[in-house]
């Protein structure tokens, strides 16, 4: 028999955008992995600016280079990424130890899942998040 | 009957080709199809078999949302082509697509083969410490109604894979085993029936296993059935935690019944009539 070409249809990176029924939980699911990618990549240019010192330059002394706008720009996007992956990152640890996301239920069209159940835990977080990055924005303005 | 219209309306169907002899890709082909309301989009594809081109390949079997061979991708959205009504989800045009993350054999016909075998995998099957039980059984075993309503949403899994499709990790990380074989493993971990739990987090307590979910939900959206694969799975994740630390209550598991004949009968309740044959 001879063999049978397949073509490989996974979705890859793309999945992440494409690919579902959009909903709540899927843009929380991508703004958490690009929040927690993002603040990996500050981790390590951090560890980078910070290993300078060893050679005698200090970028965030003073009126130095870290202290113009931009920085201070991206310095409070940092900020907003960690608030956001943290106080998401409280929901899924609630969730996936099993709270907020009730018990199996029969399946009656319209079916309800546990995505409803869980709403109002993203709701109050998201709400959380925005408290933060208001209070964070304040706090950057005045300084 | 009243505001249902008979006027057929054209749409233009843009479905996926693939032959594995002669395309190295998949193509993009168009057919118009007059549609009329309630029409699904199997039978447009029916339509295009019938009257268009004949060489249109899919897979379905019952039409009426029971057997899950007919899981497409529509409109950018995994669902069964046999109760996705076409104007519920299209105005002018429909994309017809194989379900993603699975391999095409031809056209709309994914291979479905990496699905059942990681649903093989986690064993789903009652599975009991003494075998003999299970291969010469002596009796019945009790289980409440509580009890089955325990693990009963997770039953109702056709296995058409479009939670498969759906999952957005899967859709990066192939050695995951996915949403509908672990949601097979929560049904038999939460029977009263099994014994099996153990085992089975051998498999699902993996860094391939249930861990891998974050909890993007597309699963149980997707799902024609309301099985709720999302629920499932946190579900699993929380009972592999409380095993890992050892502080999981312990599951009174079923008595076996005596087998027929050998039991006692309550006091009201009638006695079967008499047999009347032989």
């Amino acid at each position: 028999m001879s063999q049978i070409n397949r073509y490989d249809n996974r979705l890859g990176i793309w999945g992440w955008l494409g690919g579902g029924r959009w909903g709540a939980e899927r843009y929380a699911y991508i703004l958490h992995r690009i929040t927690g990618l993002g603040i990996l990549f500050y981790f390590l240019l951090h560890i980078v600016v910070t290993s300078l010192r060893a050679k005698g330059i200090y970028l965030w002394a003073g009126h130095g280079f870290l202290h113009q706008p931009i920085f201070e720009f991206a310095e409070y996007v940092v900020f907003a990424a960690f608030a956001y992956h943290a106080c998401n990152g409280i929901r899924l640890v609630l969730v996936e130890l099993g709270f907020a996301v009730g018990k199996p239920i029969e399946p009656v069209y319209p079916y309800k899942t546990s995505l409803n159940v869980q709403r109002p835990l993203l709701v109050c977080m998201m709400i959380l998040t925005a408290v933060f990055l208001a209070i964070g924005g304040y706090a950057a303005l005045i300084e | 009957m009243p505001g249902i219209s008979n006027a057929a309306r054209l749409i233009t169907f843009h479905v996926t080709r693939y032959n594995p002899e002669t395309d190295g890709a998949p193509y993009l082909k168009t057919y118009a199809v007059p549609v009329r309301e309630g029409m699904t989009v199997l039978e447009g594809l029916h339509y295009i078999k019938d009257n268009l081109d004949s060489t249109l390949a899919w897979r379905y079997s019952c039409r009426m949302g029971i057997c899950g061979s007919c899981g497409m991708f529509l409109n950018g959205r995994p669902g069964l082509a046999c109760n996705t009504q076409i104007l519920h989800i299209a105005d002018a045009n429909l994309t017809v697509a194989p379900l993603p993350n699975f391999e095409i054999i031809r056209d709309l016909v994914p291979d479905l083969w990496t699905m059942f075998d990681k649903h093989r995998s986690i064993k789903p099957y009652i599975l009991r410490i003494n075998e003999a039980e299970i291969n010469d059984p002596a009796g019945e075993f009790y289980q409440s109604p509580q009890q089955l309503e325990s693990y009963l949403q997770f039953t109702y899994c056709i296995k058409c894979g479009c939670c498969m499709a759906a999952c957005p990790t899967l859709a990066t990380d192939a050695r995951y085993l996915g949403p509908m074989p672990l949601t097979a493993a929560q049904r038999y971990n939460a029977d009263t029936r099994d014994e099996g739990r153990r085992e089975r987090n051998a498999l699902t307590g993996t860094s391939t296993g249930v861990f891998r979910c974050h909890y993007a939900g597309e699963c149980s959206r997707a799902c024609p059935k309301g099985v709720d694969p999302a629920r499932a799975l946190q579900l699993l994740k929380r009972r592999l935690v409380l095993d890992y630390l050892h502080l999981a209550r312990r599951i009174k598991r079923c008595e076996k019944l005596h087998g027929p004949g050998q039991g006692k009968l309550l006091p009201d309740i009638a006695a079967a009539p008499k047999g009347t044959v032989g």
